[in-house]
């Protein structure tokens, strides 16, 4: 007979889980931050061409398309603009084509917003977080902070915030990466030896901070000599784990920015997507200065296990739900 | 051919890469949360048998190759080609020095291999796990050492030349590992 129906996680790592989600939720019960629940279909859906989301319809009362939410950030910034105050929210998430060693197209995300902190003090409040959830399972070292840009130098010898695609280019292929054909943006090389080579050269548990402005997704964009996007992540073993912005509360740029992603969406042949204007207008309304952070709970538990396969901690991963 | 994305890549998959026909060995999905997703995929070549890895956006594709592997009977090598049949058509191929270089040494008449085809012809060919063959030269036995343990060198009807048991003597029928390239055990007659 058959093994298929069994679950693929250990239940073991089942056990685990649960202990994390408890540990969480009690660090925010300690800081007095407010658990919400948002919608996941939502008439609206992310513009950003680099997510795809999963589209479904209703039947019924203001029937028509629905998008299951790729991250609960909009109508989280809705409460925050209602006067909510800190809050924080775990969810499943859904993000369409993505399947693989760290990626499953339905996954959970711990998701929380503090208003009027910036993107340095949540960092170290995610370093808290983290050494919470995992701390009592895994010796995690000392967390190191470091900007985008010192992490490219260190790892690749080049300046992200200056340098052309040419030189990136030439960078990945002395490195003995067979790169894609076709690829014109800066981003795209960028990516490319963040995942081919930069985030295995981080410290074990590194925050990288101060993103090129080109990568600024919702983040507010500082100048300096190079515009920079105050936006975070962790890295744990050199995988990433969460993301983290000095929130944009400008409705006019934001909407520029749905804009954009929406004329990059065209040119690339993708749908262009419905923006969220009950988010638009809850900025227009006044959004307080905040910053927030998403935490991928899948690939933090198989962190705490030191396993490198997001199958290994999910019960019916793709392929088996 | 169909064409296949990057999505569809999986182990054993054939598909031409720069004018070669290629196997997919892995294919590995990557993505920052908010960037570009890549697959890296590992790919052999299969006219070269190199490995190489190979970097794809997501959603590229690559056009299938006509590759497929049958089970044929080698026939005879005439100094130039080694030639093949089908066990039920009949019909025979004819593989050149590259399909076959790596593995001369296991082939014996009338023993039936894989051979791999591209558009018809043969690109490699695969000989069976275990091959009997006979010993045609070695240094005389030790009677009486059956142990196994130390071994001689046996030159093999093909060429081949495998360690043996210290006791084997010439003539011997032996059965051998295509794999690993070792003695398996002794053939009665």
């Amino acid at each position: 007979m058959s093994d298929d129906w069994r679950p693929r996680a250990d239940l073991s790592v089942l056990h685990l889980r649960a202990r994390m989600l408890a540990r969480i939720r009690a660090f925010f019960a300690a800081a007095n931050v407010l658990e919400v629940d948002t919608p996941t279909l939502s008439v609206a859906a992310t513009t950003d061409p680099n997510i795809a989301s999963f589209i479904t319809s209703f039947h019924g009362p203001e029937g028509g398309a629905r998008y299951l939410h790729t991250s609960p950030e909009l109508p989280m910034k809705r409460l925050l603009a209602a006067g909510s105050g800190p809050i924080y929210q775990i969810c499943k998430v859904f993000r369409d084509g993505e399947a693989g060693r760290r990626h499953n197209p339905e996954f959970t995300l711990l998701e929380w917003y503090r208003p009027g902190w910036d993107h340095h003090a949540l960092m170290e409040e995610v370093e808290g977080l983290v050494r919470a959830a995992v701390g009592p399972d895994r010796d995690l070292p000392g967390a190191q902070y470091l900007s985008y840009r010192e992490a490219f130098l260190d790892a690749v010898g080049v300046d992200p915030l200056s340098a052309d695609a040419r030189e990136l280019r030439a960078i990945a292929v002395g490195l003995g990466i067979e790169p894609p054909r076709e690829m014109q943006s800066v981003d795209g090389w960028l990516d490319l030896l963040m995942t081919h080579h930069v985030e295995a050269a981080l410290p074990p548990f590194a925050f990288l901070y101060d993103y090129p402005a080109s990568q600024a997704a919702l983040a507010r964009v500082r100048r300096e000599d190079y515009p920079v996007a105050e936006r975070f992540e962790l890295y744990l073993d050199g995988v990433e784990i969460a993301n983290g912005f000095h929130e944009l509360v400008d409705a006019r740029e934001q909407r520029a920015r749905f804009r954009a992603d929406n004329a990059h969406r065209r040119t690339s042949g993708l749908p262009e997507m419905p923006v969220d204007e009950r988010f638009l207008a809850a900025l227009e309304a006044g959004m307080p200065p905040s910053a927030g952070v998403a935490i991928g709970i899948d690939r933090l538990l198989l962190s705490a296990i030191a396993e490198d396969d997001i199958r290994r901690v999910v019960c019916f991963p793709n392929g088996s739900a | 051919m169909a064409s296949y994305s990057t999505s569809e890549f999986r182990g054993g998959l054939k598909v031409m890469l720069d004018g070669s026909p290629c196997a997919i060995i892995e294919n590995e999905f990557v993505k920052p949360g908010k960037g570009q997703a890549f697959n890296r995929v590992k790919i052999r070549n299969l006219l070269t048998g190199r490995v190489l890895e190979k970097t794809f956006k997501s959603g590229e594709s690559l056009e299938g190759a006509d590759v497929m592997d049958t089970s044929m009977q080698y026939l005879y090598n005439d100094g130039e080609f080694w030639y093949f049949m089908h066990p039920d058509t009949f019909e025979q191929v004819t593989a050149g020095e590259a399909a076959v270089s790596d593995i001369t040494k296991w082939l014996k008449e009338q023993d039936m291999c894989e051979v791999t085809l591209w558009n018809g012809d043969p690109i490699a060919v695969t000989p069976p796990n275990f091959v009997e063959l006979r010993v045609t030269e070695t240094d005389p036995g030790l009677r009486g050492d059956t142990s196994g343990g130390g071994g001689k060198p046996a030159t093999l009807e093909t060429g081949a030349v495998v360690r043996v048991p210290l006791f084997l003597e010439e003539g011997t029928v032996i059965r051998v590992d295509t794999r690993t390239g070792e003695y398996v055990s002794r053939v009665k007659e």
